[in-house]
């Protein structure tokens, strides 16, 4: 493996439009060995007592490693890995392990078998943990490099092959300026936590695998470039650009089109904390509801929800919230209500179908959401995920109603939702799309496999008419229909999105002052242009190119450039 | 034998922080306490992969079992330890 020289320029997918410069530290990947390699010592295969020794050694190494680690780190970090460490260190892990291998068992295997027996049921959702003692000590075992994230020294560029959700959990975040992958796309987890925290974010970056240790980078989302030493010209660009990113900050008017035609830009959140740390936003457009829900053996209960659903209300004020109801399954799995054995979990009971299943987790949900907009005379907007037909619209509508919610809508993510989004529309208040996975289930492209990132851009024409018909609904009921996918954050889109009728975006609060920047600058009917630009684009890199063309010089100069 | 059942107060039943806490708790005392669901096979309380794979909800009983010198004081100290709420006003802040 050539390390890239200075100067080479690696192209990827930017997420995000921010910059950043500094030196490289690599995540490394998790170990490829054959289950039946045979561990070797001294140029013999070792007898069952000796692979018994090393086991045992390796898993004590691994549990030492990561208690240290985590002594030296603080909050989640400190949590995270002292949660590995202890499963590092499960005697139970151990034993069954060491009894295997005692029996002739090679040691991969022997690892694997007892890892998978244990990941499943109420340990589902620790699955990534005991993925992660598993590659350190196999890795340990036979003597290759230790697999994960390393300690960040220094504010660094974070590179990796993938970063699983367990990755980004133990890095000290304060420390990284930017998130580089060879695979992920820009609806990957990483993609996702990079615009949460407003991190610089570039994936599926041919030749990552080349930037080595230490080199020096820099990392442009907007350009979706990696540069390698970069020379004072582009030092010179990105720090302007920079500049020109914290003037945009400083605007805080709600958000319009140059002609004055209102469009509501909301935040997503996750927590009623988050709820408390918004800034200034109109409101909230998707209330993600599962973090109540997760790390327990069984459902949060009405009063405990209500607490949670008041505190978020009344972190805002009396600005628009919307709920979504628990949306578990597929990529969330909750312990005591996903089935463990789905084979197509994606196309399986998740989101609002779990009713068919846990009735009740929705009735106590909804009757707490009810119980917080007595509490605080704010009215929650409540919208279910996952519904597929007008009547799954209407049934959703009609148990929030009987629970008391006042404001009742539905996420549209599904096609066949968008495609009768009419007769959905006339069941409920209002509709929010949610992009990402309307783009997964329109192209039948699963969101987590990168090398796919071209079939999943929601510039693809037939994502785009998906959503303009969803909005034509809109406007020919007159209710509301909002965005709170990805797409909603990326100015060029949430331009064209306003051009359908669109009346609200929600996305990462990090990602609202370009977006009103561009409303700003550009009129209903430019808008509208643009829509129509995308819409009969041939495809998703040409759509996007035909509205680039439409900006207005200025806005070129500060999205763009 | 020494043999206690109690019942588990933490809101979030015997999982993530609870489950830790105690299964520590179990290790530190050095003794080879088991625990057991009402009429489930008892496994060893000081692995944490078989705690949370109990999956223990809030408000049912286990029952702790251990032998040996000063096995009454040691399930004392567990049995306080399962009936308090172990569960920390945490926000973990998991994005999705």
């Amino acid at each position: 493996m050539a390390a890239a020289s200075s100067g080479t320029v690696l192209h990827g997918v930017g997420v995000g439009r921010r910059a950043a410069i500094g030196p490289v530290v690599r995540v490394q990947p998790a170990p490829a060995v054959p289950p039946d390699t045979v561990l070797m010592v001294d140029g013999r295969p070792a007898t069952p007592d000796q692979v018994r020794d090393a086991a045992g050694a390796a898993f004590t190494a691994v549990a030492q490693a990561l208690t240290t680690q985590s002594s030296r780190a603080t909050g989640t970090v400190r949590d995270v890995l002292a949660a590995t460490a202890q499963m590092a260190g499960d005697p139970a892990l151990r034993a069954q392990v060491l009894s295997r291998v005692a029996g002739g068992e090679p040691p991969v295997s022997a690892v694997d078998a007892v890892v998978n027996q244990f990941a499943g049921g109420y340990l589902a959702e620790r699955v990534t943990d005991l993925r992660s003692v598993r590659d350190r000590v196999v890795a340990r075992l036979m003597g290759l490099a230790e697999p994960g994230v390393p300690e960040l020294a220094q504010p660094s560029i974070v590179v990796a092959r993938d970063l699983a959700p367990a990755d980004t959990s133990a890095l000290d975040l304060d420390k990284v300026l930017a998130l580089v992958t060879e695979l992920g796309g820009p609806t990957s987890h990483t993609a996702i936590i990079a615009g949460q925290l407003g991190l610089p974010c570039v994936v599926r970056v041919a030749g990552a695998d080349q930037l080595a240790d230490g080199a020096l980078v820099a990392v442009d989302a907007a350009n979706g470039t990696v540069t390698v030493d970069p020379d004072a010209a582009l030092r010179e660009t990105l720090a302007r650009r920079e500049l020109a990113e914290q003037a945009l900050t400083q605007d805080t008017a709600p958000g319009a089109t140059a002609d004055g035609h209102a469009v509501a830009l909301l935040a997503n959140i996750g927590t009623a904390a988050d709820a408390a740390r918004v800034g200034a936003v109109e409101g909230v457009g998707l209330f993600r509801t599962e973090v109540l829900f997760l790390e327990r053996t069984s459902a949060p209960t009405r009063s405990e929800q209500a607490e949670a659903y008041e505190a978020a209300l009344r972190a805002l004020g009396g600005r628009k919230v919307v709920v979504r109801t628990l949306d578990a399954g597929a990529d969330k799995p909750l312990a005591f209500a996903t089935a463990p054995d789905e084979e197509n979990p994606a196309l399986g009971v998740r989101g609002y179908r779990l009713v068919r299943t846990h009735p009740e987790l929705l009735d106590t949900q909804l009757e707490a959401l009810a119980d917080a907009q007595r509490a605080t005379g704010t009215t929650p907007w409540v919208m279910a995920p996952m519904i597929a037909t007008a009547a799954e619209a209407r049934e959703f509508a009609t148990r929030a109603r009987a629970a008391g919610v006042a404001t009742v809508g539905v996420m549209v993510e599904i096609p066949a939702a968008a495609l009768r989004a009419r007769e959905v529309l006339a069941e409920v208040d209002f509709v929010s799309l949610g992009t990402n996975d309307l783009a997964q289930y329109t192209m039948a492209t699963d969101r987590l496999r990168g090398e796919l990132a071209d079939l999943l851009d929601a510039w693809q024409p037939a994502v785009l008419d998906l959503v303009a018909a969803t909005a034509r609904a809109g406007v020919e009921l007159g209710k509301p229909v909002g965005v709170c996918g990805e797409s909603a954050a990326d100015p060029l889109m949430a331009l064209v999105l306003v051009g359908m009728g669109i009346t609200s975006l929600s996305m990462s609060a990090g990602a609202v002052p370009a977006v009103r920047y561009a409303l700003r600058h550009h009129t209903l009917e430019r808008c509208r242009q643009m829509a129509a630009a995308a819409l009969g684009a041939p495809g998703a890199g040409e759509g996007r190119a035909a509205v680039t063309a439409l900006l207005s010089d200025d806005a070129r100069t500060v999205l763009v450039g | 034998m020494a043999e206690r059942t109690v019942t588990v107060a933490s809101r979030v039943g015997l999982h993530a922080r609870p489950a830790t806490l105690f299964t520590q708790a179990v290790a530190a005392t050095g003794m080879p306490v088991t625990i057991a669901k009402a009429g489930g096979e008892p496994v060893d309380a000081s692995s944490i992969l078989f705690v949370m794979s109990l999956g223990v909800p809030y408000g049912d009983q286990v029952t702790l079992a251990v032998d040996g010198p000063g096995a009454d004081e040691v399930l004392d100290g567990l049995v306080a330890l399962l009936a308090t709420d172990l569960d920390a006003p945490a926000d973990p802040g998991t994005p999705s």
